[in-house]
């Protein structure tokens, strides 16, 4: 078998050198009555092109549409081809988690650039080396919100990605912890009289997301005014970081936590994961912070180095007082992401968002002389939301046999809004893409 | 001739991408817009525009290839040599497995798009599930946790939920002191008191102990097995018993699955559920600290409260997902889990079948076994026990004139091999725990051996040749003291750029 070194002529040699007749011989340790008697009942084994060939075959199971107006949590971005080639590399990819310094210095300074160009985008001061994805950053930046302000009521906006609030409703459950749910105005946006008649001196955090999940984007100034009045933290979660390129930070909004997913910078869809979530906070939260965090310092000959820092918080020193059972982080996807933006760079950034926000206007323009609705006015930056004349499901085949899907049927998550579609329309849509979604829903209406 | 391991090369340095940046640089050309351009204070309002990013880098592509192709070969590698880390599985990561996940009809595809358009999604999700139910010889799998802690956090989760539909979900759960730091972390997150259990003198679950501690408060054990020494429960099927008859349930951390494939299941000795790492045993890239997957498996009586939702089969052949799953406890993440992760451990398995995955267990056993005969009349074996697929040192008899078991370790990186894991299990004094994992061949492991004995005799002969070790690394020892006590976890403008003086 390929992936292994010792042939049985090999096993022979290492048997008779520990004085043994056969691997039986080490396996006394396992009781009799718990031995498997019979083969595993697994398909037969593929070779290399047998296992290329099947793969395809699953591969055509798939149907693939030529356009994609999905977003809701995973975007559509180029994705440069560089990036594949360089976390490709072994060195990359089959490495270790960087525990012994000196022989993972590659890995550790990749990640610390990652924290630093998180810092940069979200405007805050440190950020961690990454986490499993957005849904989780969020859980996570929820109880560190909690721990920090000592508080047990968090506010938690409707309009955060609802598999989002799914995932914090799991991690926070059985914290004693009361989430309340921040209703939304007819803009979608958040209804900030009824915010502000929820705040107490027990609210420990007030959690948006911006753009939100319906696409608009939230006036965090007055939002993190209100917050900080009360003494509770703002907590932003993104999960369109390319937005950032053009839309204010949340720390120039005076967010306290900022967290969400990375994906957008230069990770494919993938199904929905491998992604990457992120983690961004105060320096003075640095001990609260979850999750593996570089370092810089030197060495003994005084050249500047990396390493894995502040372990103190993490679970393999202080176990059941750990801030996180979390081991991980997403190491090769960071490196991706700072792979992306080296790649983008200041003005790529910019203008990329920029494309974005006109691609979405374009669309938007033209939608507006069909019997269509576009609920939700106000300011966005490369998502929205569309009520067709007919509801979806009657017209749906319309679009998926022209090879189109028009965005995503928001009835699964919003009942009240089971006919609108949530629409993205990114810098790799071109005019004629967007024109032939215009004439598709022009034919259904 | 002889000719050592390892040497030293000129390795090119490399500063940070902020301080190789240069103003005007472009890394990728975008096409050109060909819509208009729009009004950004309409579109986004005035108050949220914001100007360009202070000191975000400006490269070329020629620069960030540079950049980061001179970071990669910094790093140790599995492609390069043996990691012999306990417990870390290191085993090789097929190609092909990186091939097939990133065919354009896996990797491009959207997580929400209708589930009639990803039918080869669905069932690949569909297959995987299977397999691991099989190869653990559990009834069902949910793949949505992202990682083993995660994993473990989903198990304990729905262990609670099981215990709390039954009547009451009891206070606390006990774990073995020789237990991976993430099953405390975990069980506290799901609401419960830890009570740690002292191993026996072999290192192993101690029934005595047990029966006191089990009682009708304790809602689970969370155990390893074979244990973090390398150790297959010699009581295995009593403990089960000890924990079911006072209602408690089983927890299994499968980390040290490389051991067991085709040659017993966990699902046969007692566990109600258990968790895997497929960056472990089955074999997808480790890539420098994740992404990973942490699947559980399950008995029956766990079923209903697996994640949401839940990958089905209609009786005309058509796969989807199932959200009415009323007892479920939720999602554990978004979407699915970490589908290409998923594509690559199904590659593996489906390369291996049967024969290939106790094969694999098979050497991994036979490859440590070899390590351990090596080494035992030089190094302290802290425990006599058979040992499976890892074996665990002390270093005690070594670390005599201020000698640390962490300086024995990063002396090994003169010789060329990524040190053992180091101070844990907390059972072992001083402990080198040793997973050499199937992949490696005898040659590679004979150089470990002879490294190993070498350093033994410097411990004797030469301690200050560890005290100052590693000597041929491109940084020396870091300074991690000074790293937790003054903090800097990013570059800022004003940071001064290293000299590139070299003299």
């Amino acid at each position: 078998m390929r992936y292994i070194s010792t042939s049985p002529e090999d096993q022979t040699q290492i048997l008779k050198a520990l004085g043994l007749n056969s691997i039986d011989d080490l396996l006394r340790s396992i009781p009799e009555k718990i031995r498997l008697r019979v083969p595993l009942d697994l398909p037969k084994a593929l070779t290399e092109p047998e296992l290329l060939r099947q793969f395809i075959e699953f591969e055509n199971q798939n149907v693939l549409k030529e356009l994609c107006f999905l977003g809701a949590g995973v975007n559509q971005h180029f994705v440069p081809v560089v990036i594949d080639s360089l976390s490709s590399r072994g060195e990359f990819l089959t490495s270790y988690t960087p525990y012994q310094a000196e022989i993972s210095q590659g890995t550790l300074q990749a990640i610390f650039e990652f924290q630093t160009l998180i810092c940069q985008l979200t405007g805050m001061e440190i950020s961690n080396a990454s986490m499993y994805d957005g849904s989780s950053a969020l859980a996570e930046a929820v109880l560190m919100a909690a721990r920090i302000s000592r508080r047990n009521r968090l506010l938690i906006a409707q309009t955060i990605h609802p598999e989002y609030r799914s995932v914090v409703n799991t991690y926070t459950r059985h914290q004693e912890l009361i989430l309340e749910t921040i209703g939304c105005q007819q803009d979608s946006c958040i209804d900030q009289t009824k915010l502000e008649s929820l705040m107490g001196p027990d609210v420990g955090a007030v959690v948006v997301q911006s753009p939100n999940f319906l696409g608009n984007l939230e006036s965090l100034e007055s939002i993190s005014t209100l917050c900080h009045r009360y003494g509770a933290l703002l907590v932003v979660n993104i999960t369109e970081l390319l937005s950032l390129g053009i839309v204010r930070s949340p720390g120039e909004f005076g967010a306290d936590l900022v967290c969400g997913e990375a994906q957008s910078l230069g990770i494919p869809a993938c199904y929905g994961g491998p992604h990457v979530g992120f983690l961004a906070t105060r320096e003075s939260f640095v001990r609260n912070l979850p999750g593996r965090l570089v370092g810089q310092t030197v060495d003994s000959k005084g050249q500047r180095g990396f390493v894995l820092t502040l372990s103190t918080r993490e679970q393999h020193i202080r176990r059941e007082k750990a801030t996180s059972n979390i081991c991980t982080n997403q190491n090769l996807i960071a490196l991706m992401v700072a792979i992306y933006c080296s790649l983008i760079g200041q003005k790529g950034i910019r203008e990329l968002a920029i494309q974005n926000v006109a691609k979405t206007q374009y669309c938007l323009d033209a939608l507006k002389y069909l019997p269509c609705e576009i609920l939700f006015q106000g300011p966005r930056f490369n998502e929205f939301v569309l009520k067709l004349k007919y509801p979806f499901d009657e017209v749906a085949e319309t679009f998926y046999s022209a090879g189109v899907i028009p965005g995503l049927p928001l009835g699964q998550y919003y009942p009240h809004l089971k006919d609108a579609l949530l629409v993205s329309v990114t810098e790799t849509k071109t005019k004629k893409d967007i024109d032939r979604l215009v004439e598709l829903v022009a034919s259904v209406s | 001739m002889n000719q050592p391991r390892s040497s030293r090369h000129v390795n090119l340095n490399e500063s940070l991408i902020f301080e190789r940046s240069s103003p005007g640089r472009v890394g990728y050309d975008l096409p050109l817009l060909d819509v208009p351009k729009p009004n950004l204070s309409l579109a986004l309002g005035e108050n949220n525009i914001r100007d360009l990013i202070p000191n975000f880098p400006e490269l070329s592509e020629v620069d960030v290839v540079r950049h980061f192709t001179r970071l990669s070969t910094w790093n140790y590698n599995i492609d390069v040599g043996m990691y012999p880390l306990g417990s870390c599985t290191m085993k090789y990561n097929p190609r092909v497995n990186e091939r097939v996940a990133k065919l354009e009809g896996f990797s491009s595809t959207h997580p929400l798009t209708p589930v009639h358009l990803v039918q080869g999604n669905l069932l690949i999700l569909k297959l995987l599930m299977d397999c691991l139910a099989e190869i653990t010889g559990m009834d069902a799998v949910s793949l949505q946790p992202p990682a083993g802690a995660s994993g473990e956090l989903t198990g304990v989760l729905m262990i609670r939920a099981y215990l709390t539909k039954r009547g009451e979900p009891r206070k606390k759960v006990l774990i073995p002191d020789s237990a991976h730091g993430t099953n405390p972390a975990s069980a506290v997150i799901a609401g419960y008191a830890v009570e740690t259990l002292k191993s026996d003198k072999n290192g192993c679950i101690d029934l005595d102990n047990l029966k006191k501690a089990m009682g009708d408060d304790v809602a689970a054990l969370m155990l390893t097995n074979p244990n973090t020494l390398g150790i297959f429960e010699p009581n295995i099927l009593a403990i089960g018993e000890v924990v079911h008859d006072r209602g408690g349930l089983v927890y299994m951390d499968g980390a040290n699955l490389n051991a067991l494939m085709g040659i017993t299941r966990p699902g046969e000795f007692g566990v109600d559920v258990l968790h895997m790492n497929l960056h472990k045993t089955f074999s997808t890239p480790h890539g420098g600290g994740g992404p990973g997957a942490g699947p559980v498996g399950v008995k029956k009586i766990l079923e209903p409260y697996l994640p949401l939702p839940k990958v089905e089969q209609r009786e005309n052949g058509e796969y989807f997902f199932n959200y009415d799953c009323p007892h479920s406890i939720g999602k554990i993440k978004a979407f699915y889990g970490n589908f290409g992760t998923l594509v690559r451990a199904l590659a593996y398995i489906l390369a291996n079948g049967h024969n290939g995955l106790k094969n694999a267990s098979s050497v991994a056993i036979l490859n440590a076994n070899y390590i351990k005969e090596g080494l035992r009349d030089v190094y302290n074996l802290p425990y006599e026990g058979p040992v499976l697929h890892e074996v665990v040192f002390s270093g005690k008899k070594q670390t005599k004139n201020d000698v640390t078991v962490m300086n024995l370790a990063k002396r090994l990186m003169d010789y060329g091999f990524h040190p053992p894991t180091v101070a844990f299990p907390l059972v072992a004094q001083d402990a080198l725990m040793i997973e050499p994992t199937e992949s490696e061949s005898r040659e590679e492991l004979d150089l470990f051996i002879q490294a190993m004995r070498s350093i033994a005799l410097e411990a004797e002969n030469n301690p200050n040749l560890l005290k100052d070790a590693p000597h041929s690394t491109r940084v020396r020892r870091l300074d991690e003291v000074k790293a937790a006590r003054h903090p800097i976890l990013r570059w800022r403008a004003n940071d001064r750029k290293p000299s590139t003086d070299y003299s």
